[in-house]
């Protein structure tokens, strides 16, 4: 179904005709009988994944089945944040391919996507961190990822609400990455929704899946809420719900669910126009165009499905940011949310065939999800077409657990956990 | 907020005293084993949504590992019981049937 371009022309013409000629951004139809791809899960990964199945390999009779609504999972409740500033070389490609397909993303999906790379800091607050940050900005240069070492008099000019000489966590410096930055992520789902239905593909929401249909080792089909739907391969990619799917499949997941927090202050006039993480003490923040103050922290400890975390989360992350950010103290918080993530041992995505033949798991993402969602939906629908992982989910196979191959982001990253 | 009673103390703390553990009754595989069962007791997780069974050590407290029985998807706590077990207790197992009658068990 070909949809009709969005452009200035296309706003100038439904100015003069009271706005009555925009279309639906994508069709909700009803499920076919059969599929060559089923994709479990429309949020960003599920809808990238059938993007470039379509655009780069040709597969367009494909179905993208979404329990709730397009986008409304960990697609719509992260803080935004783009970068690709990882220690390891598997993790430092994949999501500086991410990082560069969203350069260009709206221009591609014809969709903005609000894609902003106002530059993103690591703080190092400590002096292992700041060897740490030193010793990641090497890696990313042999890398080819642009990153660069500044001193704390820079970190100053470029935040001038950040306090460097705090007593107990002073700034030494900061891992910066100037093309890091935020995207509207609602719109990076809708781009993608919007782009995959003019290819043809279904995009079917309220559609919950019961169970997996196997046989002989072989996936059959799935069934769910809206009937049985057959299908040659199928990709499972749900992040928190991902081991209830490999359940229904038969094979379970090295993955526990947790809940990840973010919250938003009342919004206040521009103050900081870059993304600052301060992992030391487990929170980053940036600034919304809304102009609200967007604060995330590190995941609750225990499994959990409810999409809600801790109360004293919000509360240690927002007393440590104080330290650093003075300026917040008196700030009142207006909205907090949860979402669920699925976390590995290595804290690195899994990327993967699995003991079912023809289907395929992309989760694990954990705490770094939206940025990915570019490269993640790259490397699955390569994947997925040829049935064997290409050189950026090579390393991100579920064998590297058996094998000893970890890819080890947990202490890598200095991403709060 | 959380809130879970330590079976050894019997005072029931918050989450903020605790610290959490993964999942429970994990059958232990060392040298000799095959890779598939090391694998799988190092790491693949049930992972359910609904009744789990997870280690707590009451950390700010009595310092001592226990066990809890809760369900991941509506945080309802149904009781906790000392780590020295390799299986929870029967009365554990009655009530949580009683409330879940579709539970598949804990194995």
């Amino acid at each position: 179904m070909a949809l009709r371009r969005y452009s200035m022309f296309a706003v100038a013409r439904e100015a003069l005709r009271f706005h009555a000629g925009w279309e639906r951004a994508w069709q909700s139809p009803a499920p076919k009988k059969r599929y060559d791809v089923v994709i479990v899960g429309a949020g960003g990964h599920g809808l990238a994944t059938a993007y470039y199945l379509g655009k780069v390999h040709g597969i367009t009779n494909v179905a993208v089945i979404e329990k709730g609504w397009l986008g409304g999972g960990n697609t719509g409740r992260n803080t935004t944040i783009i970068r690709s500033n990882y220690l390891q070389d598997p993790s430092a490609a994949i999501y500086e391919k991410a990082r560069s397909l969203y350069e260009d993303l709206s221009q591609d999906l014809n969709y903005n996507v609000m894609f902003s790379p106002r530059g993103l800091l690591m703080l190092a607050q400590s002096e292992h961190e700041m060897r740490g940050y030193k010793r990641t900005v090497y890696a990313n240069n042999l890398q080819g990822v642009e990153t660069r070492w500044i001193t704390p008099s820079e970190v100053k000019d470029l935040v001038p609400i950040v306090n460097i000489d705090g007593p107990r966590y002073p700034v030494l410096g900061a891992l910066y990455q100037e093309r890091g930055g935020t995207a509207r992520h609602d719109a990076v789902a809708w781009g993608y929704a919007r782009a995959c239905s003019a290819m043809g593909m279904d995009i079917i929401q309220q559609c919950e899946v019961t169970g997996v249909r196997t046989e002989n080792g072989k996936v059959q089909g799935v069934e769910t809420t809206k009937g049985s739907i057959d299908c040659g391969k199928l990709a499972i990619v749900v992040a928190g719900h991902s081991s209830v799917l490999a359940e229904m499949a038969g094979f379970r997941l090295p993955i526990e669910s947790m809940a990840l927090q973010a919250w938003v202050s009342e919004p206040i006039k521009p103050c900081m126009d870059v993304v600052v993480m301060a992992n030391l003490v487990h929170g980053y923040m940036s600034q919304s165009d809304k102009g609200e103050m967007v604060i995330g922290g590190g995941t609750d400890g225990f499994n959990n499905y409810t999409q809600r975390g801790s109360w004293h989360h919000v509360e240690e992350t927002t007393r440590a940011l104080i330290e650093t950010f003075p300026i917040i103290s008196r700030l009142k918080m207006l909205r907090q949310w949860g979402g669920i993530v699925d976390m590995t041992g290595d804290r690195s995505p899994i990327l993967s065939k699995t003991p079912v033949e023809n289907i395929f798991v992309n989760c694990g993402w954990g705490t770094g999800g939206f940025k990915s969602i570019p490269g993640s939906g790259w490397a699955m629908a390569e994947l997925v077409a040829k049935g064997e992982p290409g050189p950026l989910a090579a390393d991100f196979g579920l064998n590297r657990f058996r094998e000893g191959r970890f890819i080890d982001e947990s202490v890598a990253a200095g991403v709060a956990h | 907020m959380l809130t879970l009673t330590c079976p050894y103390c019997g005072v029931t703390v918050e989450e903020t005293e605790l610290a959490p553990g993964g999942e429970a009754h994990l059958k232990r595989f060392g040298p000799g084993a095959s890779d598939e069962d090391f694998e799988g007791y190092l790491f693949a997780r049930k992972n359910p949504k609904g009744v789990h069974f997870e280690r707590w050590r009451h950390a700010y407290g009595c310092g001592k590992w226990f066990l809890a029985a809760r369900c991941t998807a509506t945080l309802e706590v149904f009781g906790t019981y000392p780590a020295q077990t390799t299986e929870p207790p029967a009365e554990l197992i009655v009530k949580i049937n009683e409330k879940r009658p579709n539970w598949g068990g804990w194995k």
